[in-house]
């Protein structure tokens, strides 16, 4: 099994629901706390498993807005487990999870630095480093009915930009979207191979212009002083 | 890369204690220099004090350290646990070295060179572990090259050679063949350190573009999604100022290596005594803790393409 997540970049929009919903699984599971660090003062901050960034990709006219969710891509080339001195990261050979054991972890931050998407956090009040599970204690859990048997971000994404599945299996649902979307991985070259895809935006047509009447000469005006008054 | 303190005192004060150690060996098989016990084991001891306190800071910026001891577990594949394990095999040899010189009385015995050469192969060891910690990160373009052990190796040995003159000298013991060769091996070091600068100025690897997936299209970041800092900010994020940087490499350059081959050839020559090998180490030590503050500052890890950097 190579287990893992799929994220649909044409349907993201960015609401950080995922972020919020895993944080609150993970703080109570396999490696919470997930540590707040003064979360009710000036410059709140802590640790998350998911981290949702937004780009501009292209030039006006011809720009869009991609909301793009990072967490651990848990892949196949994972150098963070390589590089661990301490044999607390690691990579579980049945399902290619990586994760960190931690009664083992010393926090020297070697594998945060070998990671190339930000997957790992150190939490500086148990002095270990915390990453994303894939919802360890909840994916294999069989009281749980079927559905609720994947990570909790999936679960919660309200616009359905998550899938979870077997990459192994080739009809699997990740691994038909894949196939059939074009997923790809993010800095191939650097040679990771990680198991997590993302999706593409679609090509769709673009909303027709021609038809929008033009501008009335008193509505130029009204906007002109908009803009030239100072407030 | 955030330059730790704790890092930058390790790297140079251990790097300096196993280069003086693996010279005091060298200096023992080829008869370099006529040591005698009394200085032998005054340098062997220096070498161990800066090692231990180099390692002792190196714990430091653990954010765990009652688990330090597991460091020793991965040797098959992290060049951090090797480097933990050469280190700790260090110190047995070294110890039976200095105690096998102190009990034949300096005599070159063959279990005296094997024992000299065990350290110098663990030294270097060390040394080249330490280095490849850096440039076995595919993540940091900067420290991912050949160069970055080759630079920790030969740094380490030139620091090494710079000290055992002036112990020597101190000891009063003829040292102009130590200084001659600390003057090469700065000429050396200062060569690689610029083919380093050189080639590191040249920007290749990921893009913000190959990091997001969108290759065809300008991508410009509109946010990041935190309003504080996070752990990657402060770990990744750091930014020195351009000119600071390059003030910086002519310090290198001025106090790591054209000072002390002054001061160098005027101790092999007769002209300058035990001050000026004190004055050439000391600016060696300056030299490269600037020199080790430049490797981490001017480090930019990929991670800064999400953050958005265009490339690193």
């Amino acid at each position: 099994m190579k287990l893992g997540l799929v994220i649909d970049l044409d349907v993201c929009v960015g609401c950080h629901g995922c972020a919020v919903s895993c944080k609150q699984w993970n703080t109570s599971g396999t490696t919470g706390p997930l540590t707040d660090y003064n979360p009710y003062g000036k410059d709140p901050s802590g640790v998350w498993f998911n981290r949702i960034r937004s780009y501009e990709v292209g030039d006006y006219p011809h720009n869009k807005t991609i909301n793009f969710p990072m967490s651990c891509m848990h892949c196949e080339q994972a150098d963070c487990v390589d590089v661990c001195p301490t044999g607390a990261s690691y990579k579980r050979a049945e399902d290619g999870v990586v994760l960190v054991d931690q009664d083992k972890c010393m926090g020297c931050n070697y594998c945060s630095w070998a990671c190339p998407y930000g997957a790992r956090e150190l939490d500086r009040a148990s002095g270990t480093m915390k990453k994303c599970t894939l919802c360890i204690d909840r994916i294999y859990d069989e009281r749980l009915d079927e559905y609720d048997r994947q990570p909790s971000c999936v679960i919660t994404c309200p616009a359905h930009a998550r899938h979870f599945g077997d990459f192994d299996d080739p009809n699997s649902n990740v691994s038909k979207l894949v196939r059939e979307r074009g997923g790809y991985a993010l800095m191939p070259e650097l040679g990771y191979n990680p198991t997590n895809r993302y999706l593409p935006p679609r090509v769709t047509r673009p909303i027709p212009t021609n038809d929008v009447k033009k501008k009335s000469l008193i509505s130029s005006v009204k906007e002109w002083v908009n803009q030239a008054v100072a407030r | 890369m955030h330059p730790a303190f704790s890092v930058i005192f390790f790297t140079v004060s251990s790097g300096a204690g196993y280069g003086l150690f693996i010279w005091l060996a060298i200096a023992q098989l080829f008869g370099l220099a006529s040591l005698n016990t009394k200085t032998t084991l005054i340098a062997g001891g220096i070498a161990l004090v800066l090692i231990t306190a180099g390692l002792l800071s190196s714990t430091l910026h653990l954010a765990n350290p009652k688990n330090a001891w597991r460091a020793v577990m991965r040797f098959k594949t992290s060049w951090l646990s090797r480097e933990g394990v050469f280190a700790i095999l260090f110190y047995p040899s070294a110890l039976l070295y200095l105690l096998a010189i102190f009990m034949s009385d300096h005599e070159t015995t063959t279990f005296i060179k094997l024992l000299a050469l065990s350290v110098i192969i663990i030294g270097l060891a060390t040394v080249f572990s330490t280095g490849m910690i850096y440039a076995c990160l595919k993540t940091i373009r900067q420290w991912h090259t050949a160069l970055t052990p080759a630079n920790y190796i030969l740094m380490s040995l030139t620091s090494g050679a710079v000290l055992l003159t002036l112990v020597l000298l101190s000891n009063k013991v003829f040292a102009a063949s130590m200084a001659i060769t600390g003057i090469g091996l700065l000429i050396l070091t200062a060569l690689t350190k610029a083919i380093y600068y050189f080639w590191v100025h040249k920007v290749t690897g990921p893009t913000i573009n190959t990091a997001t997936g969108f290759t065809r299209a300008q991508v410009r970041l509109l946010d990041t999604g935190h309003s504080a800092g996070t752990f990657l900010n402060q770990e990744f994020g750091y930014q020195a100022d351009p000119s600071l940087l390059k003030n910086l490499k002519v310090g290198v350059f001025v106090l790591a290596f054209f000072v002390p081959s002054l001061l160098l050839a005027g101790v092999a020559t007769d002209y300058l005594g035990v001050g000026a090998a004190l004055l050439a180490f000391a600016s060696v030590l300056a030299g490269l803790g600037a020199e080790r503050w430049l490797f981490f500052a001017e480090a930019r890890h990929v991670i800064r393409l999400y953050h958005g950097a265009q490339h690193t």
